[in-house]
């Protein structure tokens, strides 16, 4: 540790560690505008109507099978859509690792030039795609594989084909990130030990990935989950998501009561895939050291 | 290489070729729909023509919405850098305990649901009297820069070897300027990546940004959502392909000097 800053700290007084210093800004601007909000927003879904502490808004919420359907769509979305990144981005991470020069290149400039493009764009380009008069439908019509247009916007299943593009490099940078702090001879050593291909892969190879793995995966869900903008575009109201449903009784029907509670919800979601995520890989870098 | 090996990377090339098609296809029809002769989406288009460029000029609030969504990212990235870096220089140097908390708390607004926050934000600025949209826009601005700063550039210090520092200060630098020419160009990739991933994030923000803003003070993507409700026109199109055409020459730039594989890290 540097003089300077050790003396300033001694002269500032009780002071233990003057690196704590620094971070009072950002705590105080975190605190202020992030935390206590939040805090806030919680103590509101527990407020009754007479001003009293209730839970009839989250009995309200639990004994109304319309939401608990929208509650169970947006966790069933989310799950899918964080599948079909892995599925893809898992061996894309792979490859990219292996790639040399421009085919590296290109590889990357494909996962973070679309990161540059807002979602709006990229929902509504989706929208076009899956539009009954859309490309897909022209060219099975014209293939002659179908009679009639498909209905595929306003579907799940085109939902989660676009929001799994917009969240895809969030799963591969991670993956990647951590394939290319790997030894590349730990598979060819333990391969001299007579370790098969599989053995090598779900031993070796899949171990050391999957703090990668857990860390996009968790990003992936906690941002599908709580999605707004490309279920507005690609299914409207048809489909119903969580977000949806919140901004609707704010922005709409002025329900805050309920607001706040579905809030409250989608955050403790949101919150149990942060501790859930990091107890994981704690656990792992603990195997590991 | 055994037979499993083989098909097992012939399978991961391609999926990642698959990968990157899928990757590119929102950009690719947003660009062929923006020099569309037709008022309306069809692919493809039946005709080329640069009329929604055109018209891009004739659309005085989408440009002024631009103008904000610039106007409050590059001020929140400033902040978050600022703010972010000192906050990253105690989580990687300070021996204090809680440390890890910090660094959790610090890039928790990324993980939270953006709607959440928003709503949350509404209602705290509400409460304490706050109405002014742009003040509230731009503070919210900050909480959503300031994890993208935090998250790079905590990783960054942590392969910075501070021992050469203290090397220039041997070799007669005071500390402040040791700091200035050793720690600062040391980490000067990870100012730009940061600041760039930040700045994106402000520019593409909508859930937070939407339950801000008032009738004067609307940002690019709330006015390009209500733009598409109201009249689908490819404008919104073309102002994309501008956007993507910017980002496209940022990143090359950004690959000749910082190079693409440390932007990522």
């Amino acid at each position: 540790m540097s003089e300077p800053i050790t003396t300033q700290a001694r002269t500032r007084g009780r002071v233990k560690d003057p690196f704590l210093l620094l971070a009072v800004p950002s705590l105080l601007l975190l605190g202020v505008l992030f935390a206590l909000p939040i805090l806030f927003l919680l103590l509101k879904s527990f407020r009754g109507t007479d001003g009293g502490v209730s839970i009839a808004g989250y009995i309200a919420f639990f004994s109304d099978p319309y939401m608990l359907t929208a509650l169970r769509r947006t966790i069933v979305i989310a799950l899918e859509t964080t599948l079909l990144t892995l599925v893809l981005g898992y061996p894309t991470a792979f490859a990219l690792a292996r790639a040399r020069g421009l085919v590296q290149t290109c590889i990357l400039i494909a996962m973070i030039l679309p990161l540059s493009v807002g979602v709006i764009v990229k929902a509504f380009a989706w929208s076009i795609v899956f539009r009954s008069d859309g490309v897909i439908n022209k060219t099975l019509l014209g293939l002659g594989i179908i009679d009639a247009p498909l209905r595929l916007l306003f579907t799940e299943t085109a939902l989660v084909i676009g929001a799994a593009n917009i969240f895809l490099p969030f799963m591969v940078l991670p993956v990647y990130a951590v394939i290319r702090q790997i030894n590349p001879n730990l598979g060819a050593a333990a391969a001299t030990l007579g370790a098969g291909p599989f053995f090598r892969f779900f031993r070796v190879t899949l171990p050391l990935t999957l703090p990668g793995v857990v860390a996009g995966a968790a990003f992936v869900f906690s941002m599908a989950v709580s999605m707004y903008v490309i279920p507005n575009l690609i299914v409207g109201e048809r489909s119903q998501m969580l977000s949806m449903l919140i901004a609707r009784s704010f922005l709409y029907l002025r329900d805050e009561q309920m607001g706040s509670t579905m809030s409250a919800v989608l955050l403790v979601i949101a919150a149990m895939i942060v501790v859930l995520s990091s107890l994981i890989l704690k656990r792992l870098s603990g195997r590991q050291a | 290489m055994t037979l499993t090996d083989r098909i097992a990377i012939l399978l991961s090339w391609l999926i990642a070729l698959l990968a990157c098609i899928y990757l590119l296809t929102p950009l690719i029809i947003t660009v062929i729909v923006s020099f569309t002769s037709s008022t309306v989406y069809t692919l493809p288009p039946p005709d080329w023509s640069l009329r929604w460029y055109q018209s891009m000029a004739r659309k005085p609030d989408l440009l002024s919405a631009l103008w904000l969504s610039v106007n409050l990212a590059l001020i929140s990235t400033v902040i978050a850098l600022v703010v972010g870096t000192l906050a990253s220089l105690a989580i990687v140097r300070g021996r204090f305990p809680g440390r890890e908390a910090l660094a959790t708390f610090s890039v928790s607004p990324l993980m939270m649901p953006g709607l959440v926050v928003g709503v949350a934000l509404l209602q705290f600025f509400r409460e304490f009297g706050l109405t002014d949209a742009y003040w509230s826009l731009l503070l919210a601005h900050i909480v959503i820069t300031l994890p993208y700063v935090v998250r790079t550039l905590v990783a960054a210090l942590e392969k910075f070897d501070f021992s050469l520092i203290d090397a220039a200060q041997t070799l007669g630098l005071p500390y402040p300027k040791a700091v200035l020419k050793v720690l600062v160009p040391g980490l000067a990739p990870a100012f730009l990546t940061s600041g760039m991933f930040a700045f994106l994030a402000s520019m593409d923000n909508y859930p937070i940004s939407i339950f801000l803003t008032d009738a004067w003070n609307k940002t690019l993507p709330i006015k390009m959502l209500q733009y598409l409700e109201e009249t689908p026109d490819p404008t919104i199109a073309a102002i994309s392909t501008g956007l993507i055409a910017l980002a496209l020459v940022a990143l090359i730039v950004g690959s000749r000097t910082v190079g693409l594989n440390r932007m990522i890290h």
